[in-house]
């Protein structure tokens, strides 16, 4: 079937790819979403445990078929060592959220304090004008956060997309599948 | 300067030049200026000939090209674009690297179309652009263009050099990609700066690299259960592509077919890779291929793709395209798998090695029940297109009958490069080979221009063989300013024009499918042989059957090359024909 006509359902996929560093393979790898005009929800790229290897996590909302084609053609990339995709349940996933908020909020609001508690966020530094809070989890976790500090008032927001690192009990360079060999 | 000369004298390309030392050399050369490293590449990597264009940002290299004109060889082109289609038609004749030169900014940007083309065309070219000096980069300095990004997704690989030190390193990688695996066009891109610079040069082939796994190994696994699958069917079909020349299968392939005795269709980019006269060959798939393949694609049991890629020109309607049967796909490139039609058994790897390997675990069936439906269904389509296309009842010639007296008159033994339209079909319908690499056409970006460049590189590539360019009146105005370097560098090529007036393919259409609203579609051509005898080449205009085969045998026959304009029915269509949405089985005759 065509890519056109599925009625497959569409789900949240991340993609680990791995690549040597070499300037421009980011738009390699991001050309083959955009050749489609499919939107990229976050990306995250990062150095590895491997030296000279770097990892990319990169997050799309689309169908299992197309993510399988996308995956071949990423991985057919010359400098992509190797690209495999998963849905949620096959990884962990953290992304880290970071809000300024004026330091009046803290010291004469009373309950900031529970609210910081709650969320288990933490308080990085605190400053005459403004206070940074710190809180990593899943999106919904940090989006909570803001809607319960939004009544104080947040001067600036800020959030990572998530990094993912598989359950599978191998590792990098020994993934089971998707494997160039 | 250099002339191509013709056949029956000296070759452009000595081949007796004495052999080249393969031994890598071991010890580095202190103090190479980084342009002539960048020769010395291309010489150790076997290159004889490459095609380019001057201009500021490749001076430098330019200049070591004029010293080591013994060495290598440069045909100046006329436009970029003539350098890169050159270059590919050099590669597909020959099977070797194709290499093209070109400066920075429009010099660079005027291969893209050559590039997009020879990447879906899985065509082996290194291009070495110019670039502006390293510190002028991002400055918008003049004739500066960024090349690497506006090229990344349209090659295989590419690469900015911008210190001399990673010349050869670069270059070794350059060729190991464009050649390996599946083939694909590779720019390497290089400043000002790097060219002159010094370097200690040091070169040595790659053979190896960790990213890179081109030739993946087919599990023993695939291979038995494909031999399985094909050992059980009763109606099998092969269709093959251009992954048998790439993969310099054709013997492999061969053996494969006489031992199994399964008719064999073959897509555009397949053509020529086994003899037309072979008892399987069934014809060539697609739109405008034949009836039987198309049809039978339908009602085959096991479908056993080799080296092709289901290209939707091949497929028609992918909703209908061979359901009832299981699929069987040879590639070697693992995202082609499943990418258009899901494979039951997919063995991916190297069709030289995965073929013997079927080979080996097939039995000798014959199908002449299954051969049969073929024969009747060729016999409809004699009936319905070709005898008429052969020996039309109108005054005016056809474009298949040229094909035909062309077979005749080479033996089926020229080399034919096309253009694209509706002489490409008939060319591509009509034509017969007996060697591999003898069809050079642009197949999947159908590149309207390819043909007089492409000519001239399959010519400088193969001196010995008869290239014909088949070419229409639309196409040949395209990279008409090639004609200057046919000149200049006196290449013995023939160009058929078969001129009806019209962009044909587009006017067919607009006749099908617009109510024959013929928008931009006709169009008128200078005086063709005033233009070839500007440019100093032999030529003719034919406008009567009658004077055809003459006028063939004279273009054969001349030494040098020859522009024949032949006139041909001006609302002439190409049948059969599968009406775009529809299916390989709806494959009308008229």
């Amino acid at each position: 079937m065509s890519i056109t006509n599925m009625n497959e359902t569409e789900k949240i996929f991340t993609l680990a790819l791995f690549s040597r560093n070499k300037a421009g393979i980011l738009n390699r790898i991001t050309s083959v979403f955009s050749r489609i005009k499919l939107n990229i929800d976050s990306l995250n790229v990062s150095e590895t445990e491997s030296e000279g290897v770097f990892r990319y996590s990169i997050k799309v909302h689309t169908t299992e078929k197309l993510i399988r084609r996308l995956t071949k053609q990423i991985e057919k990339q010359v400098d992509v060592i190797k690209a495999v995709f998963a849905t949620d349940e096959y990884i962990v996933q953290q992304e880290i959220a970071l809000y300024k908020i004026p330091t009046s909020a803290m010291l004469d609001e009373i309950k900031t304090e529970k609210v910081i508690r709650d969320h288990n966020a933490r308080i990085i530094t605190m400053h005459r004008d403004y206070t940074i809070i710190e809180k990593t989890g899943h999106k919904h976790e940090t989006q909570e956060l803001f809607e319960a500090l939004e009544p104080y008032g947040i001067y600036e927001f800020v959030r990572s997309g998530p990094i993912s690192i598989s359950k599978l009990k191998t590792q990098f360079p020994n993934l089971k599948y998707g494997s160039k060999q | 300067m250099f002339k191509v000369e013709n056949t029956n004298k000296k070759p452009i390309i000595n081949h007796n030049f004495q052999e080249r030392n393969e031994d890598e050399q071991l010890e580095p050369t202190v103090n190479m200026l980084g342009s002539e490293a960048l020769i010395n590449c291309l010489i150790a990597e076997g290159i004889e000939i490459m095609f380019g264009y001057p201009g500021g940002a490749i001076m430098p290299t330019y200049d070591v090209i004029h010293q080591k004109q013994d060495a290598i060889k440069h045909v100046l082109v006329r436009h970029e674009q003539g350098a890169i289609f050159a270059a590919q038609g050099y590669a597909r004749a020959s099977g070797k690297v194709g290499v093209c030169i070109a400066t920075s900014g429009p010099g660079a940007t005027n291969l893209i179309t050559g590039i997009a083309d020879a990447q879906i065309d899985s065509t082996p070219l290194v291009c070495i652009t110019g670039q502006v000096h390293k510190d002028l980069l991002g400055t918008d300095a003049f004739q500066e263009t960024d090349i690497i990004d506006i090229s990344m997704p349209i090659t295989k690989w590419n690469y900015k050099i911008t210190e001399a030190s990673q010349i050869p390193k670069v270059l070794a990688r350059a060729f190991y990609i464009a050649k390996s695996g599946r083939p694909g066009p590779v720019l390497i891109d290089i400043t000002k700066n790097a060219q002159m610079e010094y370097l200690d040069y040091c070169y040595k082939k790659c053979h190896y690299f960790s990213s890179y796994h081109p030739e993946p190994s087919p599990s023993l696994q695939s291979v038995k259960a494909a031999a399985n699958l094909i050992n059980t069917a009763k109606k099998p079909l092969v269709v093959f592509g251009q992954g048998v020349i790439l993969g310099n299968a054709e013997k492999e392939f061969n053996e494969f077919l006489d031992k199994t005795g399964i008719p064999a269709a073959s897509t555009i980019m397949g053509l020529s890779a086994i003899d037309n006269n072979h008892k399987n060959y069934v014809g060539m798939l697609g739109m405008h291929g034949n009836y039987a393949p198309n049809l039978l694609t339908n009602e085959c049991d096991v479908l056993i793709a080799i080296g092709m890629r289901f290209d939707d020109r091949v497929t028609g309607s992918l909703d209908t395209y061979a359901k009832q049967a299981k699929i069987i796909h040879l590639e070697i490139d693992p995202s082609e798998i499943d990418k258009n039609v899901n494979a039951d058994v997919a063995v991916v790897g190297n069709v030289k090695y995965t073929i013997p390997q079927l080979t080996k675990r097939v039995g000798e069936d014959q199908y002449p029940k299954w051969l049969q439906q073929f024969k009747y269904l060729q016999k409809q389509e004699f009936d319905a297109v070709i005898k008429d296309d052969l020996a039309p009842q109108s005054e005016q010639i056809s474009m298949p009958e040229v094909i035909e007296l062309v077979n005749e008159l080479t033996n089926n033994n020229a080399i034919i490069v096309t253009d694209v339209g509706q002489h490409q079909m008939a060319a591509c319908r009509y034509a017969k080979f007996t060697q591999s690499r003898s069809m050079i056409t642009s197949g999947g970006l159908g590149t309207m221009g390819f043909c007089i460049p492409a000519a001239m590189g399959a010519k400088i590539a193969e001196p010995n063989r008869t290239v014909i360019g088949i070419v229409g009146d639309g196409g040949v105005q395209m990279n008409i300013q090639e004609l200057g370097t046919i000149m200049q560098t006196e290449i013995d090529v023939k160009i058929i024009i078969l001129n009806n007036q019209f962009l044909g393919m587009v006017r067919q259409w607009q006749e099908l499918y617009f109510d024959k609203r013929y928008a931009s579609t006709d169009i008128t051509s200078p005086d063709y042989q005033k233009l070839a005898s500007a440019y100093g080449i032999g030529s003719n205009k034919v406008t009567s059957r009658k004077e055809l085969q003459q006028a063939l045998e004279n273009m054969l026959n001349h030494n040098g090359a020859y522009l024949l304009e032949v006139m041909v029915g001006q609302e002439d269509n190409v049948f059969p024909m599968i009406s775009p949405g529809c299916s390989v089985s709806e494959m009308r005759l008229k």
